[in-house]
């Protein structure tokens, strides 16, 4: 299969892209991927399924990733001239992140038996804008795996024709997978008939055995 | 290539059928079938609207059993995952195990020597053995034939079964393997029994086709029904028997060879109709597949150690990195996907189920036919809700 820097060079060449990076991936056994910008997102997703050297016509797996804002700290070696002698000194650079929210497809080719092509997409920040284009008109594959990822991210699929909370209940708030969820105490807790018929109750006891 | 176009349209407002003078029928009646319902494989409900006995919308409605599974993956160490996997799909413990153990070895850089590779390749044809044993058995449950052919299947599952006791000491729950190796290794008796086991097991599935495949009433019910055409199913992510069934000659066993799959000598069935008989038959030639790897691998498993004497269980930091690994389960392609921040605990960890992915063309699969089909093509599709709800 084509390396990821000569399907970059295509799809730059093809569609007026205003970003695409290649990210590393520092675990060796593990794939690189294409960051896309969540506007040519489709396009380039439908480059890779149509494309007759690629034909990436499965999508395997959609995973939703969660990055909160943070100071990412990387430790940098740095040599200096100290009195004459060169010396190495590690200097930190500390970076903000601004958070957002990711979606990862791992697309294969069933045709060609080749893959995978790691895609990315990033919202635009954790809040006001968390809209992505779906994936599912080109890859049914996508369907309730975009929906579960609404339901437990909060990423807004648009071009999704059947986009519901899938493994929540219908009336549930909030996003359980994002990092900064907390669960309540009591998921189950509402106030039942029951306890009006307990304070209900309470008047007609004897005083000396009110519990 | 199969474009969107060429898929068939889906609609999601129905009608009554209209007679001659264009007035309706009747009215549509609309149905839950389930959660607690013996046919849908544990707490599922499918919304179902009926026009007469016929399907015009289904809705496969779940999450009863949803527990966050990734959730509680991302708050615990690597290890520990491990157990959890077990109740993923819970009838094929050994597989989630090596699924997990297969993407941290490869996240971390993990070796397994040879004996561990063996044993895993056993451990993991019996469970496809006893997993589409089960299934035919449920399958012909949800068709009738009440209680008989399912404790056929489920006598041969304890021989299973019983062999996974004494190797792991759970029957189920089996938590067997770990990060470089398995914990803990099989003795020559094991393995002479895992022999008797094997070598029997061809006999039971003559005896157990020699009821079903050629049985007039499984043929009616399941020939050119539920038929999921190839286009659909590689468009629709569907994997295992029922992609086979459907034509998509595509198992990870050969596409991918993990493991030591590339030294066995196997076929994959493929059907042609992509109907429910197919999915039956493919299961039934998978079987007698998985029971050559068996003696293939019960013959030539060698003397050895069974874990990387390197691989660390406690205080395992692997480096920050991510990565993706799948194998071929009972059920299709089991995925996990883990991102490392070099912390005790992943901080993305992701399960790619294959029966939750099944699920999305229940719909497609099941338009046009008898409520009562309905019930039959969901039996086909193999699902276990542990996996789908996680």
């Amino acid at each position: 299969m084509e390396t990821l820097e000569q399907i970059k060079a295509r799809l730059e060449k093809i569609l007026p892209l205003t970003r695409l990076d290649l990210l590393p991936n520092e675990c060796p056994a593990g794939e690189r991927s294409l960051l896309v910008d969540a506007a040519s997102g489709f396009a380039v997703a439908q480059f890779l399924r149509d494309d007759p050297q690629l034909l990436l016509d499965y999508c395997s797996n959609v995973t939703g990733i969660d990055w909160p804002q943070a100071t990412i700290k990387t430790k940098v070696k740095k040599k200096v001239l100290v009195g004459g002698v060169e010396k190495e000194i590690e200097e930190i650079i500390e970076t903000l992140r601004s958070g957002h929210l990711e979606v990862v497809y791992h697309l294969y080719s069933m045709a060609l038996k080749q893959g995978p092509v790691v895609l990315r997409l990033r919202s635009e920040n954790r809040t006001d804008n968390t809209r992505l284009p779906s994936l599912t008109p080109l890859w049914r594959g996508a369907e309730l795996q975009e929906r579960e990822i609404y339901d437990l991210y909060g990423v807004i699929f648009e071009g999704h024709s059947d986009l519901r909370r899938i493994l929540m209940w219908d009336g549930f708030v909030g996003f359980p997978m994002r990092r900064d969820y907390v669960a309540p105490d009591d998921f189950e807790y509402e106030p039942t008939p029951h306890d009006e018929g307990l304070q209900e109750a309470k008047k007609h006891y004897p005083a000396e055995v009110k519990p | 290539m199969n474009s969107i176009a060429e898929l068939p349209p889906r609609s999601f407002e129905v009608k009554p059928k209209l007679d001659g003078q264009g007035e309706p029928m009747g009215e549509l009646l609309e149905i839950s079938m389930g959660p607690h319902h013996p046919s849908t494989h544990g707490v599922f409900r499918m919304d179902v609207v009926l026009d007469g006995e016929e399907v015009v919308k289904l809705k496969p409605v779940f999450g009863y059993l949803h527990r966050n599974h990734e959730k509680i993956g991302e708050a615990v160490s690597y290890l520990s995952t491990m157990p959890y996997t077990d109740r993923l799909d819970y009838f094929c413990s050994m597989t989630n195990n090596w699924a997990y153990a297969l993407t941290i070895e490869r996240l971390a850089g993990l070796a397994v020597p040879e004996r561990a590779e063996y044993i895993r390749v056993i451990m993991a044809e019996l469970t496809r053995l006893q997993n589409h044993t089960c299934l035919i058995g449920f399958f012909m449950q949800d068709m009738g034939a009440l209680g008989t052919p399912m404790m056929y299947a489920f006598r041969e599952r304890e021989k299973i079964l019983d062999l996974f006791e004494s190797a792991s000491g759970a029957r189920m729950m089996c938590n067997y393997m770990r990060f470089g190796g398995v914990r803990v290794d099989v003795d020559a008796p094991w393995l002479a029994q895992a022999k008797q086991v094997t070598d029997d097991y061809g006999k039971f599935l003559d005896e157990f086709e020699a009821f079903l495949t050629q049985n007039e009433i499984l043929l009616a019910r399941t020939q050119h029904v539920g038929v999921l055409p190839r286009a659909l199913a590689v468009n629709a992510s569907i994997t295992g028997p029922m992609l086979r069934a459907s034509g998509g000659n595509y198992d990870l066993r050969k596409v991918d060879k993990y493991g030591i799959y590339s030294r066995f000598d196997f076929k994959v069935p493929v059907g042609e109709h992509g109907d429910i008989y197919d999915r039956y038959m493919v299961r039934v030639l998978e079987m007698r597949e998985s029971i050559k790897i068996l003696q293939a691998a019960l013959r030539d498993i060698p003397a050895g150690p069974f874990m990387d004497p390197k691989a660390r269980l406690r205080g395992f930091r692997p480096k920050p990195g991510e990565v993706y690994g799948r194998i071929e389960g009972p059920k299709g392609e089991l995925g996990f996907y883990v991102i490392s921040g070099g912390s005790p605990n992943p901080y993305r960890y992701r399960v790619r189920p294959p029966s939750f992915i099944n699920l999305t063309i229940l719909e497609d699969l099941c338009l046009g036919h008898k409520i009562s089909d309905a019930v039959v093509i969901l039996g086909s599709v193999d699902i276990v809700l542990g996996e789908v709800d996680r």
